[in-house]
Parts: C-alpha cells; structure tokens; sequence
C-alpha cells in the first residue's frame, strides 16, 4: 500500500537541491541535552550520567539551573582515580548506583547515559547495564544510551534514548490488531488530544513512545505501524522497523498542514475514509487557521534564518514559509536525514538555501551579512545577535514547549512572533 | 566517582573562560566536543553578555579520534587568530581533549603565531572551576608581566606622584564583581591612590604588563587572584592587602590596610558618613534580628564575610557555616571554631541539603543551590555567593563590597525574614486563620507561604527514639510552637527526656527542655 500522502500542487520542492554542508566549529548541545525534559516524561525513570564535572555542569545550565523538585537525573563523575585505574570504575558505578537507588525507592528504569569521557576511555555501560539489571530487578530495570558529544547532537540524545527502550518493548503477536504507535516525547496535553482524534477517526490501538511510565512501555509488531512525532528520530525508527513495525512516512505534525498530513498517513494505513476524515478534521483545522491569522500581520513577508539546533529546523521552516509567508533566508540543521524528510524537503520553496552541520563564525558572517528579520539560534548566539540589533528566537523553547497539533498551531506561531512584537513594543534602544 | 546532582562548580576550564571572557583582546582555543560550546550561554544568558566569549572550540567528534585531532587544533588556532586579531592567546583542553593528548599548547606554538600563546594546563578531573580561574590568570600575569620584572623594572614611585595599586581578580560570571570594582574604585578615589590595572576584568594583555609599575595590590577575590598575587610579590616586591571589605568592620579595616600600604591618612575618610548597617542594626526595630539562628554556605570569601556580618554586624547567631571551596578549608574551620559550629567542607549538595535539615535555621545564607533547598524547607534564604543566576545580576548599583555593599547586604539579608512585631502576633495567635502558623511574612505575599512537602521520597526528619513516647497534649502543645523551630523544640526535648530517663513526653517536660535550653 502506498501510503505517501498527497503533496499540495503549489509545492515546488527542494528534494534534491544542493546542500551546503559546513565542518567547523559547531556551536550545539549535545544529546545529554535531551534529559532535560526526558527525566519529566518518563515519570518513575533515572538519568545517570558517567561523565565528567562539565556533563554535571552542562545538564544544570541547560536546564535553567534549578529545577524546583529533586531532579530525576545525576551524574557520576569520574575522577582521576577511575582514569588511573587506581579505582575499577565498574565497582565505583555500582557503588554508585546502589547509593542512588537506596535515596531513590521510586525509581522504576535507570538509564545509564553515556558521555564523551566514558565512550573515549572505553567504558562499557551495557555491560554494567546488564550487570545492574540482573542486581536490581525486578524493582528496577537499568539500560543504557550515549548522550556523548563526538557522536550525539542534542536532539539525538531523545533518539539513542528511545532505541535503547525498543528491545525492551513486549512482542505484539503474529495476530494482534493493527495498533498504532507514535515515536518521540510529546507533551501530555498534545498525546491527550491526538487520542481523542484517533478515537474518532476509529483508529486504535495508539501507544506512544516513550510511555509516562516505565512499566508502560508499549507493545510491537508485525501489525504495529509507527508515526514519528520528531524528526531527529533515526535509530529509533530503524529499531522499530527491527521489531518488525512499519514506518508511516509523512511530514511532520507542525501547523495544520504538517498535522494534516500526518494525521491521514495513519488514516490511509488504517483504511479510514475521507470523509470521515474530513468530518473530522475540518472543525479542526478551520480553528487552528483563523488562530494563525492573527500572526499573520506579524510574520507574513519576514526574512527567518535558521542556526542549526534541533533538527526541526525543516519542519518549522516549512510551517513558516507555507502557512505565514516567511522568506526562508537560510535553513541550518546539524543533520539533514534525507528519508524521513523527503515529505518536508518537497514541500519547501525551491531555491530555499540549506545547510547541514556548522562553522558557526562563517554562518554569523552570512547571516549578518543577510540581515534577517528573526534569527533562530540557541542560547550561546541569541544575546549578541540582539546587541548587534538583529531579532532572535532562542530555539530550546520550541522543544519545550507544546507545539504539534492544530490545537498548538497558533501557539508555535506565536513563538516566532513574540520576539518581533516584543521589538515593536519597546521604546528604549 | 561521585555520585552528584547539582555541582557548585564548574570544571577548571570554565574558570579559564571566564578570565578570558572578563579581558579584553584575549581569545581562548579550547580543544573540546560540541557539547562544550553550552559554556557560551553561561555568559550570554545568565550575565546576559552582548558579546560572544571570545572562546574557539574544536568540536571534535568521534569521526575524528581515529583521524588528526591534532591538525583539527592547529586549523582551529590558525583561524581563531586570523579571524579574531587577539593580542594574546590562551590554549588548552577540556576534559575530554584531555584524555587524547593532542598538546594544545606544543601544536599553537608550533603555528609561531606573532602574539604571545599562553598553554594551559587544567587537570579536568582533579581540579574546579575556581582553581582553574586562578592557575589561568596566574598563567597569563607570568607570561605577560615577566618580561618587564626581567628588564630589571623594579620601581620606586616618584617623590610626590599618587600612590598606585592594582585591583585584582574580578572575573566575568563574579557574584557582583562588576559592582564590587566600582565601590572599591570609589573608596580608592577617596583615598587619594590611583588604579593602575583593573584585571581580568577589562583589561587587555597589554595593560596586564603594566602589573608591575603599581606599587601594590588590592586582592578582591583570594581563590582567583591569590596565585597570581603571590607571583607579583615576589617578582615585584608588591605587597598585597589581606582583607576583604565585605562588612562594616571589614570595608573599615580595609581602608586602614590600604592607607598604610599607600601611605595616605585614612582619617577624613572614616570619620565621613559609612554604612548605614551600624544604625539600622541598633535601632530597636532590629531587635527582632537578635539571635536569628542562620546557617552559612558559599565559596570561601563570602562564607567568611558574611558569619562576621551575621555575628557582629546584625546580631545573628551562626549555627552552621561551610564552603564548597577546598583552598579555603583551612580558614572557614579557624571561623568555624570561633563561632562555636562544626564546618562544613563539602561539594556535595546532599549533604549541605541534610545538615540544614538537621540545624533548622531561621535564615539559610547561601548559593542558589541553598535557596533552593531552603525554599523546599520553608526556611527564609539569601544569596550570597556563586554560583550566579541569572538574578544575581540585578540591574541596579548592588555591589557587595565597601559601605554601599553594606547596606545592600542588610537590605538583601532582613527583607526575606519576618519583621518584628509580625513575629509576636503569630506566635500569640497561631490559630488565626489568616494569621497562622505556617504563614509566610506578609510582605512576601502568597508565594512566601508553606513550606513544599519535602521533596519526593527524601527523607531527612531525625527519627524519635523508640523508647519515648509524645503525650498527646505535648504533641497539640509543640504544634504551636512556630513551624521554623518546631523540628529543633521536637530534638531538644527528647533529648532531654533521654538524658532524664523519661519514657513519657508530657507537656511539663516540653516546658522543662525548654526552660534547660533556653536561650
């Protein structure tokens, strides 16, 4: 069955533009980033990191420094007497590992996260997984992933995260119903909505990955199809694929059209016909538009450059230009995953300048030289680019904040917006 | 390994960063993996810098290992020096750069840049933040102030010329060091001794030769300028001031030390109006202050200040003072004996978390990490030393140091308490059901109210001896007592029912421990 949803007919498409790519400086988080809001979805999960003071140092600063509750994350550093070898640093983890789990009746799963110093000097944390698995269970379960920076960029880590989950998923037999299984952290309020939709719509079972709970965790199988909620998803998918689950491809669930898409690829895997599809959908979409609309004065005909950060930058670069004309200036992404994006990629404006990885100080270069009305960039760049006088839209918000669905359409518009009502409104230079 | 949920310190290459970030004209190539550019945000975020720091990353990934690390470094350097023009520049590694041996500092000299390159050495596994703060200020005053010591320019200051002095170790991301410079700028004014050098802070590797044509040196901040401080002592028989004029008392002795160091009257200085902390802590509205029980944690200087500020300046009385900096162990128990208190010395959260618990303070004196335990504890908190956030600094004049650093600490130290009178009517009238007992001061608002359920799963309540039982009446009796001290009033009269043999806590023997205890 070919379930490739229908591509507008004014799309012209960048599928097979050149893309500049860039090795240089590269200025983004690493995939411990991703725990940040991971230890909030996975309610009763852990996030051990065996890294370094900066991994500890990292992780605290991205999250705004404080989180007000005890977090569900830590770190086990190394020092120079695990380095030495005057330690065993598998004895010193479980040492560690035991103090954290006495402090921490609660926790179900422990995530061992790997970091740059543990995968350079060699430290096998799926062994120790496995090792701690079998100490601690059935209370806990331990698994492990790279957060590292010399293999992980900040979304990744979400993406290593979810594989390490998927040999843990219970088998759905031979004979299951057709379920349906959504990949990538979404907020509750979003997966409560998408639930409602797909009842209506009749399309059941839906799961989502990760769970909100660690016992949760969803079945798969030969009848699972899977939806990605995020485009960073790589590993994930093919680990779901390896479990023997079917890829539903289709643009991603940013503005009504990403949603739309998205929504009828798993209608037409599910057999649902249009016109309950529309019945469901048009009250849906017509409320999300006129609440676009709003921000339409605001967006409509801006110059928007993208720094690479989260990898939606296609995505939301699409949701720009088609739903608010935005001229797309630059689109940045530290990697640019061909297959998943093929949907995003023909629905942007030909002649759209893509870029993949980074030298930062070059692509400042182009961008002031462009003089954009909105930048989107992390949080190193954002501040200076203001005192230069340019316009910025820091983008760690847009991962966490709810922006998929029609219901959030406007919302994620509004992120794009506020920066340059906030500029209009201010009278001080 | 250690097992750590919020670190007080960043790793020592990010000390490095903040001297780089601090000057003027310094670039800093730093052999590191992408995840390390988050140190930008630091400054750009949290001090809300409008510049980038002026740091070049490698951003080596694993692709790499197996390949030329080494190379990646020396185009890294190249281009940071053709793009940037820096008079000097600082190389070095982070952790993880660390553990594959590339020589930053062999690799940049190798490139013979036509400005000076300073190698750092950081042990990122041994050392912290502020170390590495002070090993690269002390790194970079060597190599580029030596060679004026070396041309035999030991100076005399000319009959009749100003008195000069350095102020050394302000840094980017300080707690108020931008506005401590100001203050101690001001007093010098006064003073009549000119400023030579202002450094990190500002400075440009050019004036950081000129180091040694001052005739001595004001040392901020110990744990960053100590090191170097020391160097140009010995290299330019500069002495350097001991104390650190945070306080009343302290700004007092200061000035003294200064003057004599300058050799200027301090007199028509200190008979001028100072602070008005000494007024407004003997006036009687202050009286509620007395004995105020306030626990202590920062980095070393600002812990010690401020048990001094709570003893002598406000009547306070300190119940547990501690740092997270070990250079300072030495001095902050010396404090902590003289207080009557055990000290401290810890860079583990948890257990700063559990000893407040156990002391129950009426006031936590500490870093954002103590506000946020306090907070979680119901127990009002000020912040006095890093590590910084983004409130730490306010857009207003609010430095630390000098008289002015005075008033702010009274004003930043009284406001999060009760207020006097406040205090006596909810200890009369607990019941009240607006006024009650786990109200917050009123001019806090809601939010100052209750204490949060003591986080998930943590347990820190000392447990009651099995032999002893409460009387009901007790239990009723000791609700009334304020929710602050409630935990204290508990652990004190079973102690005191344990040492008198009592298996039967009655509301005789609360008032009993209480009368024993008493203050």
């Amino acid at each position: 069955m070919n379930i490739r949803p229908d591509i507008s007919e004014t799309a012209i498409g960048c599928g097979s533009a050149p893309v500049l790519r860039e090795r240089g400086q590269r200025e983004v988080f690493c995939g411990l980033t991703g725990i940040i809001w991971l230890h909030r979805k996975i309610q009763d999960a852990f996030f051990l990191v065996v890294g370094s003071r900066t991994c500890a140092h990292l992780i605290q600063s991205a999250a705004g420094v404080m989180i007000f509750a005890e977090p569900r994350f830590a770190t086990a550093i190394l020092d120079e007497r695990d380095l030495a070898g005057m330690n065993d640093a598998n004895d010193e983890l479980d040492r560690v590992v035991a103090r954290l789990l006495e402090r921490r009746p609660d926790i179900k799963l422990l995530f061992l996260v790997g970091s740059c110093p543990s995968e350079v000097i060699k430290l096998d944390l799926s062994r120790a997984a496995l090792r701690l698995s079998q100490a601690h269970m059935p209370r806990v379960r331990v698994l492990n992933y790279s957060g590292s920076g010399i293999e992980t960029t900040f979304t990744q880590g979400e993406d290593a995260c979810l594989a390490a989950l998927i040999p843990t998923l219970p088998a759905a037999p031979a004979n299951a119903p057709p379920s349906l299984l959504i990949a990538g952290a979404l907020a509750d309020i979003v997966e409560d909505q998408w639930l409602r939709t797909f009842a209506a719509l009749g399309i059941g079972p839906v799961h989502f990955l990760p769970p909100r709970r660690a016992n949760d965790l969803p079945p798969v199988g030969p009848n699972t199809v899977f939806l990605l909620a995020q485009p960073f998803l790589n590993d994930t998918a093919r680990a779901l694929e390896e479990r023997g689950a079917r890829y539903l491809p289709a643009p991603f669930p940013l503005g009504v059209e990403g949603t739309t898409l998205w929504l009828k690829a798993a209608a037409q895997a599910f057999g649902v016909d249009d016109a309950l599809f529309d019945k469901v959908t048009q009250p849906s979409i017509f409320r999300a538009r006129q609440a676009i609309k709003r921000h339409s004065a605001t967006l409509s005909g801006r110059r928007v450059f993208f720094f690479p950060d989260s990898q939606l930058e296609v995505p939301l670069a699409r949701f720009l230009a088609r739903e608010l004309d935005m001229e797309l200036v630059e689109v940045g992404t530290p990697y640019l995953h061909q297959t998943h994006l093929a949907h995003e990629l023909d629905l942007l404006p030909a002649g759209t300048l893509l870029s993949e990885g980074q030298d930062v100080d070059r692509q400042l270069d182009r961008c002031r030289l462009q003089q954009p009305d909105l930048v989107v960039c992390g949080l190193g760049l954002a501040n200076p680019l203001e005192a230069e006088g340019l316009t910025t839209k820091w983008s760690i918000e847009l991962m966490f904040t709810p922006t998929q669905g029609y219901e959030q359409a406007a919302d994620l518009a509004e992120l794009f917006a506020r920066p340059l009502n906030r500029r209009a409104r201010l009278k001080v230079a | 390994m250690q097992l750590t949920v919020w670190t007080y310190e960043a790793p020592p290459h990010v000390g490095a960063m903040r001297i780089a970030t601090a000057m003027e004209g310094m670039h800093y190539v730093l052999h590191a993996p992408q995840g390390d550019t988050y140190a930008d945000l630091l400054f750009t975020m949290i001090e809300r810098n409008g510049k980038r720091p002026p740091v070049t990353y490698t951003t080596f990934q694993a692709r790499d290992l197996g390949g030329d690390t080494a190379n990646l470094f020396k185009d890294a350097a190249r281009d940071a020096y053709e793009r940037f023009k820096p008079q000097a520049m600082i190389v070095g590694a982070s952790c993880t750069a660390e553990l594959i041996q590339d020589d930053p500092g062999g690799l940049t000299q190798a490139l013979g840049l036509p400005v000076p390159v300073i190698p750092l050495e950081l042990p990122a596994y041994q050392k912290k933040e502020n170390w590495g703060a002070a090993e690269t200020f002390y790194q970079i005053v060597r190599t580029l102030a030596g060679p004026a010591a070396s041309a035999g320019a030991k100076r005399e200051r000319a009959a009749g010329a100003r008195p000069r002095c350095n102020l050394l170790g302000a840094t980017a991301l300080g707690f108020r060091h931008r506005d401590d410079v100001t203050e101690i700028r001001r007093l010098l004014e006064r003073l009549g001794i000119d400023v030579n050098v202002v450094a990190p802070l500002g400075a440009t590797p050019s004036d950081i030769t000129r180091l040694g044509e001052a005739d001595f040196n004001v040392v901020m901040y110990p744990e960053i300028a100590g090191p170097a401080a020391q160097w140009l002592q010995r290299t330019f028989g500069q002495p350097s001031t001991k104390t650190v004029p945070i306080g009343v008392s302290a700004t007092v002795e200061f000035v003294k030390e200064v003057a004599a160091l300058a050799g200027v009257d301090p007199g028509p200085l200190l008979s001028a109006e100072g602070s008005r902390l000494p007024w407004y802590s003997r006036s009687v509205d202050s009286t509620y202050l007395t004995a105020k029980r306030v626990f202590i944690f920062g980095d070393g200087t600002h812990a010690l200040a401020a048990a001094r500020i709570a003893a002598d300046e406000l009547g306070f009385t300190v119940v547990g003072l501690g740092t997270y900096s070990r250079e300072m162990a030495r001095e902050i128990r010396e404090a902590a004996a003289k207080y009557g208190v055990e000290a401290l010395v810890t860079d583990d959260y948890l257990e700063v978390e559990a000893r407040i618990a156990e002391l129950h303070p009426e006031l936590v004196l500490g870093t954002q990490m103590e506000r946020h335990i306090a907070k979680r504890l119901g127990v009002p908190c000020a912040v006095i030393s890093a590590p910084v956030h983004v409130q730490d600094f306010p857009a207003r004049y609010s430095p630390q140091m000098g008289f002015e650093g005075a008033n702010v600490i009274f004003d930043t130290w009284v406001h999060p308490l009760m207020m006097g009178l406040e205090e006596h009517l909810l200890a009369m009238f607990r019941d009240d059901h607006e006024f009650h007992d786990e109200a917050g001061p009123s001019h806090l608002g809601k939010t100052a109210q209750k204490p949060a359920a003591v986080a998930e799963a943590i347990t820190v309540k000392p447990a009651t001896p099995e032999s002893i039982v409460w009387h009901r009446d007790a239990e009723t009796e000791l609700k009334k007592i304020p929710f602050f001290v409630r935990g204290k009033a508990r652990r004190n009269t079973e102690m005191f029912a344990q040492t008198k043999g009592l298996p039967l806590i009655t509301v005789e023997t609360l008032y009993d421990a209480k009368a024993h205890y008493g203050r």
